[in-house]
């Protein structure tokens, strides 16, 4: 009995003479580690007794306690706040994991490791919503200097266009997906679905490769930019199929392969859609409209010419 | 030496000599117990603040100053404000003195400059003004709101502030572009309005990353410092892409 006191004892001491000497590891640990430490040093004060131990446990223990139920509501900025605790370092390893997917190398475990953050998606899909809406206009610009009847117009419209587009897509298309893995989660045993945050951040990251794409199609030469395509949207889709499938094998055949080609698809049709409406290739000899989606403006952009050719005759 | 012991032992004593009393325990000098502050010198005086006369003093005179003092005051603090982004300096003015006329005076000056002509056609085109304004405002707001949620020690007016007052070497380019558009349109005429809309969003950059770049800790102070860029970028671009029809 004695001796088995002792041996408590002697370790209780150990721990506090520990916190004593490393001051720094105490201020820098986060708050739910520092309140039981802090319990721990004002025990020591009160005497040494097997009794008083006894009590630094149950206080550590309620500590512990409080301070998970302490996570903070929907409703504080503290809670946004812990979905953009990253450093630079850590965006810029992500996004280095989304452009080289390898197939046993999930992108949730190894780059975000259960610490998704939101900077990452919405600034994406913010740069990539400009750089197509500016880019889509340089290739306008460029193709007048090619044609100069072809009439410029900034066409500002097309930055909300893609901006909703872009935003609609990386957010609703995880949200759905989400609820659908959750939905088969009964199915899986192994390995649990990912959290909607880990799916937006998926997404997100996995549209960083079409940055680069779309400023390459600003290179005026069409089976270039196809070329250019579908390098991106392999690398792209390969990272999300990569980072899906340890999911979704457990389930069956059909809806895995169902899951992962609708997966695809969407992506694909993405980036078409960017390309056939943002980089409409007018061609540089005629001033014929293409038979477009837009072919409105391109009416319009027609009209002024006419009446210039109508006033010498 | 005695007294050292006792005194954490009797928490409820109201004198003070056991403070004294310790100290003389610690430090070894005698002297230190004959002095007894709370006793023996008796703290007696007035206490007035003088800032309270004065500013009292200030709230009556600007109620009764003329209408004139009161504008000019605004406009030279905005005028003061607008140097210090001319010239960048590690200086707290912009933060410490916020206030958002000058911001909305830029926005308001940008917007108009760059709306489309009513005449022009409704889905071809540059920004209409609220579309300017909403880029700018909103654009702000997002990224203070970022700035904050990365941790950043700056408040929400202080960010809108700077990031509103750098607008002005970009609303300098929209003018000088505007003159410069007044002359036959060509390549010559491309370049130099490139140039100066370059330079100035180079300007633009370097003045607003002087003031907010200080308030993150280094490790995030790119992930700040980005959607700025691309803030100024989109402004740049608007600007750059105008044309009178």
């Amino acid at each position: 009995m004695a001796s088995a006191d002792e041996l408590t004892f002697h370790e209780f001491e150990e721990a506090t003479n520990l916190l004593a000497d490393t001051p720094d590891a105490a201020t820098t640990s986060r708050s739910d580690q520092l309140t039981p430490q802090g319990h721990v040093a004002v025990a020591v004060g009160s005497g040494g007794s097997y009794g008083a131990e006894d009590e630094v446990e149950e206080e550590s223990d309620k500590a512990a306690e409080q301070q998970q139920q302490q996570q903070p509501g929907f409703w504080t900025f503290s809670y946004y706040q812990s979905f953009f605790d990253v450093d630079t370092s850590q965006v810029l390893d992500r996004i280095k994991g989304s452009l080289l997917p390898r197939p046993g190398h999930n992108f949730v475990r190894h780059h975000l490791r259960n610490r998704p953050d939101l900077y990452g998606p919405f600034w994406i899909c913010a740069t990539l919503a400009f750089v197509l809406a500016v880019t889509g206009n340089l290739t306008l610009v460029l193709a007048q200097r090619r044609d100069p009847s072809i009439h410029y117009s900034p066409q500002f419209h097309k930055v909300t266009v893609a901006g909703i587009s872009i935003y609609c897509y990386a957010w609703l298309v995880p949200l759905a997906l989400w609820g659908f893995l959750r939905w088969r989660k009964g199915v899986q045993e192994r390995m649990g679905p990912y959290t909607f945050l880990e799916t937006v951040c998926i997404y997100g990251y996995s549209l960083f490769v079409f940055i680069p794409m779309v400023v390459l199609w600003l290179i005026p030469v069409p089976w270039l930019q196809w070329l250019f395509g579908a390098l991106a949207l392999g690398l792209s889709a390969a990272g999300l199929v990569f980072t899906l499938w340890p999911v979704v094998r457990e389930d069956t055949r059909l809806v895995a392969t169902v899951l992962l080609s609708v997966v695809v698809l969407l992506h694909a049709l993405l980036a078409m859609g960017c390309k056939l409406y943002f980089f409409q290739s007018l061609p540089p000899e005629n001033v014929a409209p293409p038979p477009q989606i837009t072919s409105l403006p391109s009416n319009i952009a027609l009209s002024p010419t006419l009446p210039q050719s109508l006033a010498p005759s | 030496m005695a007294e050292a012991e006792e005194s954490p032992g009797d928490p409820g004593t109201a004198s003070p000599r056991p403070l004294v009393s310790l100290g003389s325990a610690t430090k070894g000098t005698e002297g230190l117990s004959d002095i007894s502050i709370s006793q023996d010198i008796p703290v007696e005086g007035e206490i007035t603040i003088p800032m309270r006369s004065r500013i009292r003093e200030f709230d009556s005179s600007t109620l009764n100053e003329s209408v004139r003092n009161t504008i000019m005051r605004d406009l030279k603090a905005v005028g003061k404000k607008f140097m210090h982004v001319l010239y960048p300096r590690k200086s707290n003015t912009l933060l410490r003195d916020w206030d958002l006329w000058g911001p909305l005076i830029l926005c308001v000056t940008l917007a108009l400059m760059l709306q489309r002509d009513s005449a022009d056609s409704e889905k071809d085109g540059g920004p209409q003004f609220a579309e300017v304004f909403v880029i700018v405002w909103f654009g702000a707001v997002t990224i203070t709101l970022n700035s904050k949620l990365l941790g950043g020690n700056i408040s929400f007016f202080q960010s809108l502030c700077v990031l509103g007052y750098c607008i002005l070497p970009l609303t300098v380019a929209m003018l000088i572009c505007r003159l410069v558009l007044l002359a036959d349109p060509g390549p010559v005429n491309f370049m130099v309005r490139l140039f100066v809309v370059i330079v100035m969003f180079a300007w633009s950059i370097v003045a607003s990353t002087a003031f907010l770049a200080d308030s993150q800790p280094p490790n995030r102070r790119a992930l700040a410092v980005y959607p700025v860029f691309l803030f100024y970028f989109v402004i740049s671009w608007m600007i750059l892409t105008f044309t009178p029809q």
